[in-house]
């Protein structure tokens, strides 16, 4: 066991637990985009860091390790400063209207994206993805750059809306060697401009895409949609809080995974599986997340 | 694994290519994951394969490389598009000239050079006939700036970086596929003041035998008596510290790795300089590779590594081809391999190739780039002594460094370290460019002060006072007039808020546009930036933002540069994003981009 103090409390957890989960315990809540709870922490979005005594810089909670005598502030002037500053900086750069969980923390420390200035105009489609590392075009910063572009849609179960993504690494890692083992995508691109691209930035009934849907899964900001789940928001018609969720198993195969069916109006318009599902660790395949037509009226 | 390909074909000559780089060889169903990864690390050479052959990264050329090395083409694609010097894109030029505008070659005037390159060659980055010109950030050629790399696809391709260019002889060098080599230099100073450079402009740079008559080998020679414990005991008495910029105890490191029940451990050279001013570790590697070597290797058998690594920018043609020259013959000579000079022990030293990402030099990063990774830093810890290259523990050393280790061994670690000063022992390059009649890498001993360093350039050609010193690079910050008394030490430049960094001292008389300057940097930072962090990712174009407005006179408020600066240097993940800001916020506090604070 490891005794550590967090916000000036002690408190004792067992080797290899993080910061996070050691603040947890004191029932102090950290704000998380990158970390997911069925992956490895990519430490990338940096909303969750924290002070650690001694540290010349911050740290991430939700990678970092508890270790014996670490003196913690989660709540600090500079920890505040970062984190606000990470929420205007994705607030001003990225589409959030579907991240629904960013806006209390936004509310709570004060984030205004609107002071980096008003947003420069969308990219064309495929403009990002043409992007050469190393160079860009100038700016007279009258504007404030964004990732906004067309979605992508090309194929009949889910889309591809990448001015909402904040670039998690989530959907790479849980596409790749963390669940799925397709690796049908990648981050391309550099700084700015990197983007999660297949290879070529070809269409993904192209690419190695096996359309299991654990990307959509474990994306946090709505960049990445069921095709009924995206159409629905379209006609401003999804309404989550409308929606009932109920647990099921799969009927498919004998693996017996966990589903949840979200259902609006007597219709499954979603799909998805608890991440602490033993069968699943909230992972599925394009059978039990997308073949529900069947139980559809006939019709419809 | 079990992988879903391109199933798109190569040309023979990018077939031919590659295979002799991998071997020529059978694409296998499945490799085990172990496997995959030891092929990984062939990625980028194969990757080079294939764009020296032809000047671009085909879907034939990707998709057989990937079949080859068993790599997800869309990861492939991923590592392709972050290193700016592979080419996936048909309009860009195969023939190109890369053309520096960064800070030096600004200010001898790159800009003039790209605008002319425009009417006579065409749009940058736009090909006519394959050939074409580029920007490039930093060539690492600032004491002969402006500079360009001239790079022609080929078997072999042709790459000349070359200096003292201007628009009439870029084009030229585009039209003829030639650029011409450079002549030797001469350091600024006087034979007696020269340790780390006694040899440079005095020792043939590619005869080895010369090299063992001005006294090279006996740093190793004397290292394989003493054994590594004793080697590590010495140059931690010597007080070495990192010249790459972190200034960390070399002798610390070592210890760290050596230590390590797991095998094997691996020692890497970080030669892939890219900070914006630094030209120091080019001269020591294109005018005294064997010593670069020699330091390479004493440091491999410190650490107990067998097979040592230089990872060298890819900008550098001259400095990898006088590596390898040195490499070679030291190895057939028996000064490397595996029973180096009849001593029984194992050692030997390979390069691997950048391929244009500053971001590279960041140790972490350099190792995923090694492993055939995009260059994207891991955050520490751990840290690499336990888990590096590979997983193994690794040591991460810079040139200037390493070159400095055959002579702590042969002088002695006192004598060595009273060239400097208690607490920054020993002598320092300095890469003095920019405004100063005579630039050029010189030596100094620790504690020199800024003035006396820049006293070395022959004072500004135009006969006007210097108004302030980039000090450290991109990566550093200014230093006014007013400063320049400064000691050159660890301390007494922290004391002043800046740092000596990468040992960039770019003079500036009171022409300079430093408003110019700061646009440039700004522009480095969001190009170089990995992505991976959204401090970093997004706050590098903000900054860059709050640049273009504040020099064009618009309302850029000092509010948000310090929470600018202050998410930038807290919470991104690596060096570069934490260093990004603090070139501006210098200028700004010192008021150098006018109207105060
Ligand atoms: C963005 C960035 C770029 C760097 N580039 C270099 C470089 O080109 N060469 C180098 O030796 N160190 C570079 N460093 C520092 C290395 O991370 C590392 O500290 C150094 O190679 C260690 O060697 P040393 O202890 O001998 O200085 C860079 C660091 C950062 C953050
Ligand atoms: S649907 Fe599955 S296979 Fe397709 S990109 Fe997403 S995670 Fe990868
Ligand atoms: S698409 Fe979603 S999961 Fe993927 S990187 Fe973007 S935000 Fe993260
Ligand atoms: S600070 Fe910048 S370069 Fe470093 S990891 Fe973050 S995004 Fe990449
Ligand atoms: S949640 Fe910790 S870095 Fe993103």
């Amino acid at each position: 066991m490891i005794e550590l103090e967090i916000d000036g409390q002690k408190v004792t957890v067992p080797e290899g637990t993080t910061l996070m989960e050691a603040a947890a315990t004191l029932g102090i809540s950290t704000p998380t985009l990158c970390w997911a709870p069925n992956l490895d922490p990519a430490t990338a979005c940096r909303v969750c860091v924290v002070e650690v005594e001694g540290s010349r810089v911050l740290v991430p909670a939700c990678g970092r390790k508890a270790e014996a005598g670490m003196v913690v502030r989660t709540n600090s002037d500079r920890v505040r400063t970062s984190r606000k500053m990470v929420l205007e900086l994705l607030g001003s750069s990225v589409d959030l209207s579907a991240a629904e969980q960013v806006k209390p923390w936004m509310a709570s420390l004060g984030a205004d994206p609107s002071r980096m200035g008003p947003a420069a105009p969308p990219s064309a489609a495929g403009e990002r993805d043409a992007a050469r590392a190393g160079h860009h075009h100038a700016t007279d910063g009258a504007t404030a750059a964004t990732v906004c572009q067309p979605i992508k849609v090309d194929n009949e179960l889910y889309v591809r809306d990448y001015g909402k993504c904040i670039l998690c690494y989530k959907c790479v890692d849980a596409c790749g060697e963390q669940a799925q083992a397709s690796f049908a995508i990648a981050v391309a691109g550099r700084g700015f401009d990197a983007r999660i691209s297949t290879e070529l930035d070809k269409p993904l009934t192209d690419s190695a895409c096996v359309y299991c849907g654990n990307c959509i899964g474990v994306c946090p900001t709505g960049a990445l949609q069921p095709v009924t789940e995206h159409e629905l928001r379209q006609e401003g018609a999804w309404e989550p809080e409308r929606q009932t969720q109920t647990d099921t198993i799969c009927p498919y195969c004998g693996v017996g995974c966990t589903l949840t069916l979200h259902v609006q109006d007597d219709r499954i318009v979603k799909v998805t599986s608890p991440h602490d599902a033993s069968v699943t660790g909230g992972h599925l395949c394009i059978k039990g997340r997308f073949g529900t037509r069947f139980v559809a009226p006939r019709g419809s | 694994m079990d992988l879903r390909h391109l199933d798109t074909e190569p040309s023979r000559e990018e077939r031919e290519a590659v295979d002799a780089v991998i071997g020529e060889g059978e694409t296998l169903a499945t490799v085990p994951l172990r496997e995959a990864r030891r092929l990984r690390a062939h990625l980028l050479p194969a990757l080079h394969a294939l764009q020296d052959r032809v000047g671009r990264i085909t879907e034939g050329g990707l998709g057989y490389v990937c079949r080859r090395l068993h790599v997800p083409p869309a990861e492939a694609w991923g590592v392709v598009t972050f290193y700016a010097l592979f080419n996936v894109d048909e309009e860009r030029p195969t023939t190109v000239a890369h053309v520096c505008d960064d800070v030096a070659c600004r200010l001898a005037g790159a800009e003039r050079i790209c605008g002319e390159l425009a009417g006579t060659l065409g749009p940058e980055g736009k090909a006519v006939k394959g050939r074409g010109w580029m920007r490039s950030p930093c060539l690492g050629l600032c004491d002969q700036a402006p500079a360009a790399l001239l790079v022609v696809p080929g078997a072999p391709p042709t790459e000349v970086l070359w200096g003292g260019v201007d628009a009439p002889s870029v084009a030229e060098a585009v039209r003829s596929g030639t650029a011409p080599e450079r002549g030797g230099v001469q350091p600024l100073q006087p034979r007696e003041a020269l340790h780390l450079l006694r040899r440079v402009g005095q020792v043939d740079p590619t005869d080895i035998d010369a090299w063992r008559r001005s006294g090279g080998g006996a740093g190793l020679r004397r290292a394989l008596e003493l054994g590594p414990a004793e080697v590590i005991a010495l140059v931690g008495r010597s007080g070495l510290v990192g010249r790459g910029g972190a200034a960390f105890p070399t002798a610390r490191k070592w210890e760290a790795v050596a230590r390590q029940p797991a095998r094997p451990h691996h020692l890497v050279c970080n030669a892939d300089e890219s900070e914006p001013g630094t030209f120091k570790d080019r001269v020591l590697m294109e005018q005294d590779p064997y010593t670069v070597v020699e330091g390479v290797a004493i440091a491999a058998f410190a650490v107990g590594s067998e097979l040592a690594r230089i990872y060298v920018r890819d900008e550098y043609p001259l400095a990898r081809q006088r590596l390898q020259h040195a490499i070679d013959t030291l190895r057939q000579r028996g000064w490397l391999g595996d029973d180096v000079l009849g001593r029984g022990v194992k050692l030997d030293v390979e390069l691997v190739r950048g391929a244009g990402a500053y971001i590279c030099g960041e140790e972490t990063a350099l190792l995923n780039s090694m492993e055939g990774l995009r260059g994207e830093p891991r955050q520490k810890p751990p840290f690499p002594s336990d888990s590096g290259l590979f997983g193994q523990p690794t040591a991460i050393n810079n040139v200037e460094t390493l070159a400095n280790v055959p002579l702590i061994l042969t002088e002695g670690p006192e004598a060595w370290a009273a060239r400097g000063v208690p607490g920054s022992a020993g002598t320092r390059l300095f890469c003095l460019a920019g405004h100063v009649r005579r630039p050029g890498v010189v030596e100094v001993g620790m504690g020199t002060t800024l003035r006396e360093v820049i006293a070395l350039g022959g004072g500004t050609p135009s006969g006007r006072p210097v108004r302030a010193v980039l000090l450290g690079g991109a990566a550093g910050g200014f230093v006014t007039a007013d400063q320049l008394d400064v000691p050159l030490t660890f301390e007494d430049t922290r004391r002043i808020g800046a740092t000596m960094g990468s040992g960039v001292v770019l003079v500036l008389d009171d022409s300079a546009d430093i408003a110019d300057l700061l646009r440039r940097i700004t522009a480095f930072f969001r190009d170089e930036s990995c992505g991976q962090c959204v401090p970093c990712r997004v706050g590098t174009v903000r900054m860059e933002e709050w640049v273009a407005r504040r020099s064009s006179g618009g309302s850029a408020d000092p509010a948000l540069l310090d929470d600018l600066g202050a998410v930038l240097r807290d919470a991104s993940i690596c060096g570069l994003g934490q260093t990004a800001a603090s070139a501006v916020q210098s200028a700004v506090r010192l008021g150098l981009l006018g109207g105060g604070r």
